[in-house]
């Protein structure tokens, strides 16, 4: 199926009927895999429905999202940051603050905790780009007793280091890819390998609201309890403004962290949702990673068993992508994005790298928060959007990590400059 | 004939001589553009009865070290989804008449155009399709192309397949079905799987199919072994390799021709 043979639906839009059953989201979305992991994937979806529909399994996760990962995570308020750009006021959600330093926990703990109590695996199969999923997975390896091993491009190995340490540390193997431009989706390539090797023991635990069903809903479902948090300290008259923002903005990799803010407000239709894209080095030079902004990179195509907007050549090989933040860095976009994007309910602009640089230097001098560089990209949106709205308009800003694992990418940015 | 028939005449051919099909692979523009049209040519003589031709992709999930780098290096080489057809056609005007399956990934194909691929396929001389990253559930389009134009949609079945799913893909399958032996990706392996047999019987209970078993196999004693329980025997990474080596047009010759005595034995 084409887009241009699905029209949207118009009209009141019940989110909740999305995806269908084999996971398509409209025209995008799907199963594109091997047959050898078909069966894996029914049962993945089997498991993942039993444990949500298990008061048991549920408590459980809460208990450790609670006492391990410290949620919820807060929200606060940028006063500086809010002044300094003379418009929208400005709310930042902490993701920095979760444990392991970034949203990836969330999914992590909830895939494994799932695997554990839920499937007959011993073993857990993870990519990363950034290496905070990787950490992530790691850690909640260790905190389960679950065998685990990350593959990460030599590429990302190098400008990601001390997330590689950690992962060691933690007692992960970690194994470099040589294959391709060494970054996420080589990644992700090899690690499918792995998991069609050994899927009758191996959980492959994907990183982003990416890939075949069931994951696309799978992480999201796990990844709303950003939103669901966001919602309520949004309303708290106390500690939050005492209502809903006017936008949220969250920075989009393959997507997980903006679906997670984004997904408990899409019935909220006053509230606007924006992703943001690698502009990387802008987009007529056609080294970045923004999907949706690049009408002749970025079409619809499958990566990695998922329909989606992929950026590609005329031939349909998977184009290099690039981005200053290695967790961006990738040539596909989650399906559910494109879909809401399609039905016209959320909207997607790209930051470059100057402009994600000038965002982190703006939080860590205004609010004494040091972002990760992919959340840096929300921020540098921030830059353009906040001043064209009013001093009574309110933006809420998902700050999905930390920036400890960019400190090298951005010493040798600032000494260039 | 449709290329449908084509495949079928070779499986009823084979039956009748009471042995099973050799099926080689080899990626098209590997490990140059002359080489591919020279070992084709080499192994059509050598006894193939059947031609599984790789259409290069960039991001190969399903293939092991041997093919990614044979694919990685026809595509730096420049081959395109429509070179890859002009070298099928220029095949015919040699004279090489098996049957031509094409075997690549869904977005190559998907960003040509379904329809478009189809028909240009069919006219160069290709016979049947298989995609590895496309299950029946998302193959409804191509199927229905590809039924109109007579080219076969191959689908593949592997040991963790259940019963369900094994129906499913028999009902949707034309011309034989693909059964990989290991669970796992493409590759040379010095053994067969221990439950290759019981695994082409479960498949054999659900459908008159032909069935060829590819994954793995590297010698002719392999080979053997594989056609005594099933009716065709694909090859792929030790042929790739030996095109790859010093010589490897007559690096392919010898190995296609202890393959080719293998399904005969
Ligand atoms: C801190 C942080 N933010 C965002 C992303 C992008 O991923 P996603 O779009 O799935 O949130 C990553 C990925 O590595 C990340 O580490």
């Amino acid at each position: 199926m084409s887009p241009t043979t699905q029209t949207p639906p118009t009209g009141k839009i019940d989110y909740s009927a999305y995806p269908d059953e084999d996971g398509h989201f409209g025209p995008y979305g799907g199963k594109f895999v091997p047959e050898t992991l078909m069966p894996a994937l029914d049962e993945l979806e089997e498991a993942y429905l039993k444990a949500v529909n298990d008061d048991e399994f549920m408590a459980e996760l809460a208990y450790l999202q609670r006492t391990y990962v410290g949620r919820p995570t807060p929200i606060s308020y940028a006063r500086r940051l809010s002044e300094h750009l003379g418009g929208a006021q400005i709310y930042i959600k902490r993701e920095d603050l979760a444990h392991t330093g970034a949203h990836k926990i969330n999914n992590a703990l909830g895939q494994a905790l799932l695997m554990k109590r839920k499937m007959g695996k011993s073993r857990i199969v993870a990519e990363t780009g950034a290496g905070q999923h990787g950490v992530a997975t790691a850690t909640a390896a260790a905190l389960l007793g679950i065998e685990c091993v990350v593959y990460m491009g030599t590429v990302d190995m190098a400008r990601q280091e001390p997330n590689v340490f950690r992962m060691r540390l933690l007692g992960t193997e970690v194994r470099g890819v040589e294959s391709g431009s060494k970054t996420l989706k080589d990644a992700i390539n090899e690690a499918i390998r792995d998991w069609v090797t050994n899927v009758r023991t191996t959980h492959y635990l994907l990183g982003s609201a990416l890939g075949p069903h069931p994951y696309p809903v799978m992480v999201r479902d796990f990844q709303s309890v950003i939103g669901r948090e966001a919602l309520v300290q949004m309303l708290d008259e106390g500690d939050g403004p005492g209502r809903l923002p006017d936008a949220i903005v969250a920075c989009v990799g393959g997507g997980s962290n903006a679906i997670g803010i984004f997904h408990p407000f899409l019935e909220h239709e006053n509230v606007r949702l924006i992703g943001v894209e690698a502009g990387g080095r802008g987009i007529e030079s056609g080294e970045h990673a923004a999907r949706f902004a690049d009408p002749e990179l970025g079409r619809l195509g499958v990566l990695q068993g998922t329909m989606s907007y992929v950026m590609q050549d005329s031939d349909g090989q998977i184009a290099l992508t690039h981005s200053i933040s290695a967790g961006l860095d990738y040539a596909s976009v989650g399906p559910e994005h494109a879909w809401l994007r399609d039905l016209g309910r959320t909207e997607y602009f790209y930051c470059t790298d100057d402009q994600a640089m000038e965002g982190f230097e703006l939080l860590c001098e205004l609010e004494g928060i040091i972002p990760a560089l992919e959340s840096a990209h929300a921020v540098g949106h921030l830059l353009e959007l906040a001043p064209t709205m009013g001093k009574d308009e309110i933006i809420l800003v998902n700050l999905s990590g930390r920036g400890d694992k960019d400190l090298g990418t951005v010493m040798q940015e600032l000494s260039l400059q | 004939m449709t290329g449908v028939e084509r495949i079928e005449a070779v499986f009823t051919q084979v039956r009748r001589e009471n042995r099973a099909a050799f099926m080689p692979y080899h990626p098209m523009g590997y490990p140059t553009r002359e080489a591919t049209l020279e070992i084709i040519a080499a192994l059509a003589e050598a006894g193939a009865d059947l031609f599984e031709i790789g259409i290069p992709h960039s991001d190969p999930l399903a293939d092991g070290p041997t093919i990614q780098t044979a694919t990685y290096t026809a595509l730096t080489q420049g081959t395109t989804v429509a070179d890859c057809l002009k070298m099928v056609s220029e095949l015919r005007a040699q004279g090489v008449d098996q049957p031509f399956c094409a075997m690549t990934y869904y977005n190559p194909l998907f960003a040509y155009g379904v329809a478009d691929f189809v028909r240009d396929a069919v006219a160069a001389g290709v016979d049947g399709l298989i995609v590895p990253d496309l299950p029946p559930e998302e193959g409804g389009e191509l199927e229905a192309a590809c039924r109109d134009a007579g080219l076969a949609t191959i689908y593949l079945l592997a040991p963790t397949s259940t019963e369900a799913r094994i129906k499913q893909v028999a009902a949707h399958s034309t011309g034989f079905i693909y059964l990989v032996s290991v669970t796992g990706i493409t590759g040379a392996r010095s053994e067969l799987p221990p439950d290759l047999a019981g695994f082409v019987q479960r498949v054999r209970r659900h459908t008159d199919l032909p069935l060829a078993v590819g994954f793995g196999i590297a010698t002719g004693q392999q080979a053997a072994a594989v056609a005594a329980i099933a009716d065709g025997v694909i090859v792929g990474s030790a042929l790739v390799k030996a095109a790859g080596s010093e010589d490897g047009v007559e690096a392919v010759r010898r190995l296609g021709a202890e393959l080719a005595a293998g399904v005969r034995r």
